[in-house]
């Protein structure tokens, strides 16, 4: 709107550089010499040979990888089906709760829903037996929970931008709503599916407080053996660890908005409710 | 019925939950596996008797630690929220007036760390803001300061992570309500005489308030019970009733206590996660 340099575009520039330093920060030291992550000696990139060697956090992070998959799945189905449900049956018996109980786990303190959730497994294993202890079980159960939050958030976004019209015509022209489903809801929202996917499975990837909580013996994720290191310090395999992450996030989301911006390119603007 | 599993999914794991925290905050800690004394019991003549106890309340009430940590909470998540705003709202309005091809990619470069591990850009910050970390030694070159200063393990630094981390989740409501706005009402104020400044306090300001209150609430909700960034960048004296929780149950073990610290939380977030409902509400009329 304005060409000249305003209040407005400098304050907003110096917010993009507060978001960014720390990253490249981050990245930056992972190639330094010295063990000492701020003082640069020199270019080295023996932190990450030190971290391929790393049986412990290689375990870590395979554990963090089987869980995230399986949790991100579940809560793409289960997010979904809660999506479709709330943007498409119009009033129903519930619909409040389920609108509630879809939207309170984004907000929710982690600390909570991790501790309750340990508390429902515990009882539950008195009462039914199951789940016996704690460990991936409940880590897969406890994160497809906040994450179909999530997805449903990102997907209910695209249901309500893209307007019914095909779907009613190919009700009247007698498609079941299976049919309809299949050919013309889900196709049209397959890019909301792929990011909400995504999403979860980096949330999942990224949860510290509520895995602590439910986690047992034997089932250490990558952000429990991080965050016991980082405990004690900065050290430098960390982060290379944090580069290799931020390397891989960096691609898949823009591939995920590659995917996007090719398979809908009139909607433009509205999609800053998928995040 | 296919469609009934979410409902029956998120009563099981997110809304039973809560009525277990409640039942166990009014049981006994014990040493035992799990480390608690059952409410229901039946006696020898197979009289079931209950035990209700309301210790647990009475003891955060007794000791200053909770009450003082809970007000903590309560105040960095106020201020935190504010100074995000403060942050958030020129970022938010540079986007919401960029050129309609450069504003995907700023508000992708405001989503893109959101994506990045959280656990990780809170570490980032350690590095940063330690003793002979980068901020430190930036100021001692630049000749500012002549000893470094101590943020690390202050109530500073975890406004800096809290705000930090934070960010995006002000930036995106605001944006959208920014981005809604007609741009011809701000040039029908500039026909009648009012100046940008004017025009924004009467005009822009005002509109956006559905995107302040959401952003708002969805910044203090989590914020009251965050862990890891008192937990990693403040120091032993940064009280957050999320840490607190969290020693109860790990270190204390008195799995009790920490559900009647959980059960009080809750309590206290109740009125806000009602009022961001509204708020989301509020939004989707207006567009």
């Amino acid at each position: 709107m304005k060409s000249r340099l305003g209040f407005v575009p400098v304050m907003a520039a110096l917010g993009f550089v507060f978001l960014y330093v720390p990253i490249i920060s981050l990245i930056v030291y992972s190639f330094n010499e010295s063990k000492l992550v701020t003082v640069w000696s020199r270019f080295s990139t023996k932190w990450y040979v030190e971290l391929l060697n790393d049986e412990q956090i290689l375990n870590a992070a395979w554990i963090s990888f089987k869980i995230g998959a399986i949790s991100a799945t579940a809560a793409l189905v289960f997010g979904t089906i809660a999506a479709l449900v709330l943007q498409r049956f119009g009033r129903f018996r519930g619909k409040t709760l389920l609108t509630g109980m879809v939207s309170a786990p984004l907000v929710m303190p982690e600390v909570i829903t991790g501790l309750s959730l340990l508390l429902l497994f515990v009882a539950m294993e008195s009462v039914f037996g199951w789940p016996a202890g704690r460990g991936l079980t409940t880590i897969i159960i406890a994160h497809t929970t906040f994450c179909m939050a999530f997805v449903a958030v990102v997907v209910q976004a695209r249901l309500a931008d893209m307007d019914s019209d095909q779907e009613e015509a190919a009700m009247d022209l007698g498609a079941t709503p299976a049919r309809v489903f299949w050919d013309i809801t889900l196709p049209t929202i397959a890019p909301a599916l792929i990011s909400g996917w995504l999403l979860a499975f980096t949330l999942s990837l990224d949860d510290l407080v509520i895995a602590s909580f439910v986690s047992g013996p034997g089932a250490t994720t990558l952000p429990m053996l991080i965050f016991s290191k980082v405990r004690l310090g900065v050290s430098p395999d960390v982060n290379a660890l944090a580069t290799l992450m931020i390397l891989i996030v960096a691609v898949g989301v823009m591939l995920a908005a590659w995917i996007m911006h090719s398979s809908k390119s009139k909607t433009a603007g509205s999609n800053s409710g998928e995040i | 019925m296919v469609i009934a599993i979410p409902m029956i999914w998120l009563l099981v794991f997110f809304l039973i939950p809560f009525a277990v925290v409640f039942k166990l905050s009014l049981s006994e800690a014990a040493i035992a596996r799990p480390p608690y004394l059952p409410i229901m019991t039946w006696d020898e003549e197979g009289i079931l008797s209950f035990i209700l106890n309301i210790g647990n309340y009475f003891y955060l009430l007794e000791d200053d630690l909770y009450i003082y940590a809970y007000m903590q909470s309560m105040k960095i998540a106020l201020v935190s929220t504010l100074i995000c705003l403060l942050v958030a709202y020129p970022m938010a309005l540079a986007i919401a007036r960029a050129k309609a091809g450069s504003r995907n990619l700023l508000l992708m470069l405001v989503i893109l760390p959101f994506w990045t591990s959280f656990l990780l850009r809170v570490y980032a910050w350690i590095g940063i803001l330690k003793t002979n970390g980068l901020l430190n030694n930036a100021l001692l070159w630049l000749g500012l300061i002549d000893q470094p200063l101590a943020i690390m393990q202050t109530d500073l630094a975890v406004y800096i992570g809290i705000v930090y981390t934070y960010l995006p989740f002000m930036i995106l409501p605001l944006y959208t309500s920014l981005v809604k706005q007609d741009a011809a009402l701000l040039e029908a104020a500039a026909d009648l005489g009012a100046r940008p400044a004017t025009a924004f306090f009467s005009v822009t300001l005002p509109l956006s308030f559905p995107g302040i209150a959401a952003g708002s609430l969805l910044v203090f909700i989590p914020v009251v019970g965050e862990f890891v960034i008192p937990a990693l960048l403040g120091g032993p004296d940064t009280l957050m009733i999320g840490k607190v929780l969290w020693s109860e149950f790990f270190s204390n073990r008195d799995w009790p206590v920490a559900s009647a610290v959980a059960t009080v939380m809750l309590v206290v977030l109740v009125v806000p996660i009602m009022l961001l409902r509204l708020a989301q509400q509020a939004d989707e009329v207006q567009s």
